[in-house]
């Protein structure tokens, strides 16, 4: 066991302010609002801090720069498109929900289209996405820990993070996660920024290690800037991309299956926009779709205050996700050698933890400092995001399962030790999933579950905001259709990757790379066909339009100011 | 100012209300998709304007490393401008109607 100290101390004080907060923040919250949505109470700063806290997952903090460093200029589609995706969140969806007041998307399901049976259905659909986006955190979980303790099983690590935050949110609630996520988007942008501002300063800054790289068009050069005295550039092992395909776009993310059924490169060129077409549309569309971010909105004061909270998360999540693509620039000059490792912290992905390190060479311990303060981001990355998942877990078990379908008549006592037993539920089954999927790559598994929003929520949530013809059974079909459809043809490419029995099926996605292409990435085409379905089911069943349509539409645009909300309750429970 | 007044229950008050939230929205959105959707288009059709070197950068790299978290701050600051001033607008039309005219209001139910 080779344990460096400061790494350790770093990521321990993490932890500890993570637990010494929730526990903190317990004392202060009492009533059954606080927990579900923080008494609705939290100011513009610091719901944008938790939002972003919340969202900069393990795959923000680790995945990206080292999908950078290993597929070049495609994987920068993720960092963008993760922010922008946050634009349609404001363009089309946070005001409206805002205003029609609901404390998840199962209530907002229901109170749309008056139906409690759509109530269950999009009940399951928050826990199956909730369920799907923890797996890569808990992924992530145990390679850091894995290389913090070299040595250490993959279980420990997975359990013992697991374990420490459902504490953390069984006792403190959503007031608590605000809090300690907030903070957390803090500890987060620290420990990205001033490393990579460090190592710029010494190993030479990002556009300067970008020139070294050759674009196939230019001189061949390696650029003279970045030359001082100690700094050497490596040679690339066999394994890593060549210059002129890691540079440039159509690079080897989107080129893998046509590179594997030999097509010509005009062909092979032609692929791969349209897969850079469907992972862009995935991941834009999945932003606005993800359940446990959406909750976060009706922690807002009023509409004004979501949007304003929106345009802040755009701009914290914005910087931040300037500075995980130089780590994997800078990795492939430096630290080469991680190529030739396998997926994990010993493969690219470990590159925000390691690069810092190589300071150690000049100043000793100064590169263990920064890269235990990587490593305490990184911690800060899974934690927070798994808490989030968490609550919005919990709460659609709490809220709606025993609140509103077991038993309605239970006390807001009952509900509170409802909601803690609840935690220790999903959280134990999300440390059980959690110890499945140790061969998976964090980045794949972020993937299905946005690929699976996009399809199912996103296009629910559209079209329900803006189209009074929309009815329930074309709302659920779509959702339902879309959804299922693009995680069964995304599973299929990973079955024929990974497992030996589903043979046959990886010889048929080799010899049909455009198929594979559209099964990898189905948001091109699964989309389409959710909007389509809801569309055309809902004109088929036009009569079960509800009946106060006119005034649910109010209710979704009219300014917050006009009062039509207490109205259209009133009306609700006295009848009209 | 106002030469429409609406009552906030009318057919005319919703649909006014929604077509001019959804012509903002859909400006914006489709300022930011050209610029989204371009890029590979670009990539695409003129890789080897894309590969120019800009600072250091390749020109496409410098657009959607770089660039591209600011364009999206001011197509979302002109949107949070205009639809709060929308929303100012929209209260403005109604409170009008119910302090000048409440008379007619309960007439027309």
């Amino acid at each position: 066991m080779n344990i460096d100290p400061y790494v350790l101390t770093f990521s321990a004080i993490m932890v500890g302010a993570t637990l010494a907060m929730g526990f903190w923040s317990a004392r202060k919250s009492k009533t059954a609002s606080d927990f579900f949505v923080a008494g609705r109470s939290v100011s513009v700063g610091w719901n944008a801090s938790a939002i972003s806290g919340e969202y900069l997952s393990a795959a923000s903090f680790m995945g990206i720069a080292g999908m950078v460093m290993s597929s070049g200029y495609d994987a920068l589609w993720y960092p963008v498109c993760y922010a922008c995706g946050y634009l349609f969140l404001l363009l089309f969806i946070a005001g409206p929900l805002r205003r029609f007041g609901a404390y998840t998307i199962p209530d907002f399901a229901e109170g749309r289209f008056d139906s409690p049976l759509f109530r269950k259905i999009a009940v399951v659909f928050v826990l199956f996405i909730g369920f799907f986006y923890t797996m890569p955190q808990m992924k992530g979980a145990g390679t850091a820990l894995a290389y913090i303790f070299p040595g250490l099983p993959y279980w420990a690590g997975v359990s013992l993070v697991g374990a420490v935050i459902t504490l953390n949110v069984a006792l403190g609630g959503m007031k608590g996660i605000t809090l300690v996520q907030a903070f957390q988007y803090w500890a987060k942008m620290f420990a990205i920024s001033v490393p990579i501002f460090i190592l710029m300063a010494v190993y030479g800054n990002y556009a300067a290690h970008l020139e070294t790289n050759n674009t196939g068009y230019g001189i061949v050069t390696k650029s003279p800037t970045i030359q001082t005295p100690d700094y050497v550039v490596r040679p690339l092992p066999e394994k890593a991309p060549k210059d002129e395909s890691w540079i440039s776009p159509f690079g080897p993310l989107t080129t893998k299956a046509a590179k594997a059924a030999h097509l010509p490169p005009d062909q092979t060129k032609l692929f791969s926009l349209i897969y850079t077409y469907s992972l862009i549309i995935a991941l834009v569309c999945g932003t606005a779709g993800l359940p446990h971010i959406l909750v976060r909105f009706y922690t807002n004061p009023d509409g004004v205050a979501a949007k304003r909270t929106t345009m802040w998360v755009m701009i914290l999540i914005g910087v931040f996700y300037l500075f995980p693509p130089v780590f994997g620039v800078m990795g492939r000059n430096l630290l080469p050698d991680l190529y030739n490792g396998v997926a994990g912290v010993k493969g690219t992905d470990g590159i925000v933890l390691k690069l810092p390190k190589l300071l150690n060479d000049k100043w000793p311990p100064l590169g263990s400092i920064l890269s235990g303060i990587t490593c305490a981001g990184a911690f800060a990355a899974f934690m927070s995001t798994f808490s989030g998942l968490l609550v919005s877990m919990t709460g659609a078990l709490a809220h709606d399962v025993y609140g509103r379908i077991l038993k309605p008549s239970s006390t807001p006592q009952q509900r509170m030790r409802m909601f803690k037993i609840c935690a220790v539920i999903c959280g134990a089954g999300a440390v059980l999933l959690g110890l499945f999927v140790e061969t998976f790559e964090i980045n794949k598994m972020v993937g299905w579950a946005f690929a699976i929003a996009a399809t199912s929520y996103f296009p629910l949530l559209f079209l329900s905001t803006w189209w009074r013809g929309i009815t329930m059974k074309g709302a659920a079909s779509g959702m339902l259709s879309g959804g299922l459809l693009s995680l069964s043809t995304v599973v299929s490419t990973m079955l024929a990757d990974q497992a030996a029995w589903a043979k046959p099926l990886s010889e048929f996605y080799a010899t049909h790379p455009l198929l594979r292409i559209l099964a990898e990435q189905p948001a091109i085409w699964a989309l389409p066909l959710a909007i389509v379905l809801m569309i055309v089911i809902s004109k088929l069943t036009a009569r079960d339009i509800p009946k106060d349509i006119r005034m649910k539409m109010l209710v979704l645009h009219a300014p917050e100011k006009l009062g039509l909300k207490q109205e259209y309750i009133h009306e609700a429970e006295f009848g009209h | 100012m106002h030469p429409e007044k609406f009552d906030p229950h009318s057919e005319s008050f919703l649909h006014a209300l929604m077509r001019r939230q959804l012509k903002l929205s859909i400006g914006c959105a489709a300022t930011f998709m050209i610029v989204l959707l371009g890029l590979p288009l670009a990539n695409y059709f003129a890789p080897q304007l894309m590969a120019t070197r800009v600072f250091g950068f390749t020109l496409t790299w410098f657009v959607l490393g770089v660039l591209f978290f600011p364009f999206v701050w001011v197509v979302s600051f002109f949107f949070i401008k205009r639809s709060m001033a929308l929303e100012e607008d929209d209260v403005k039309s109604v409170s009008s109607v119910k302090t000048s005219q409440p008379q007619s209001s309960v007439a027309d139910h």
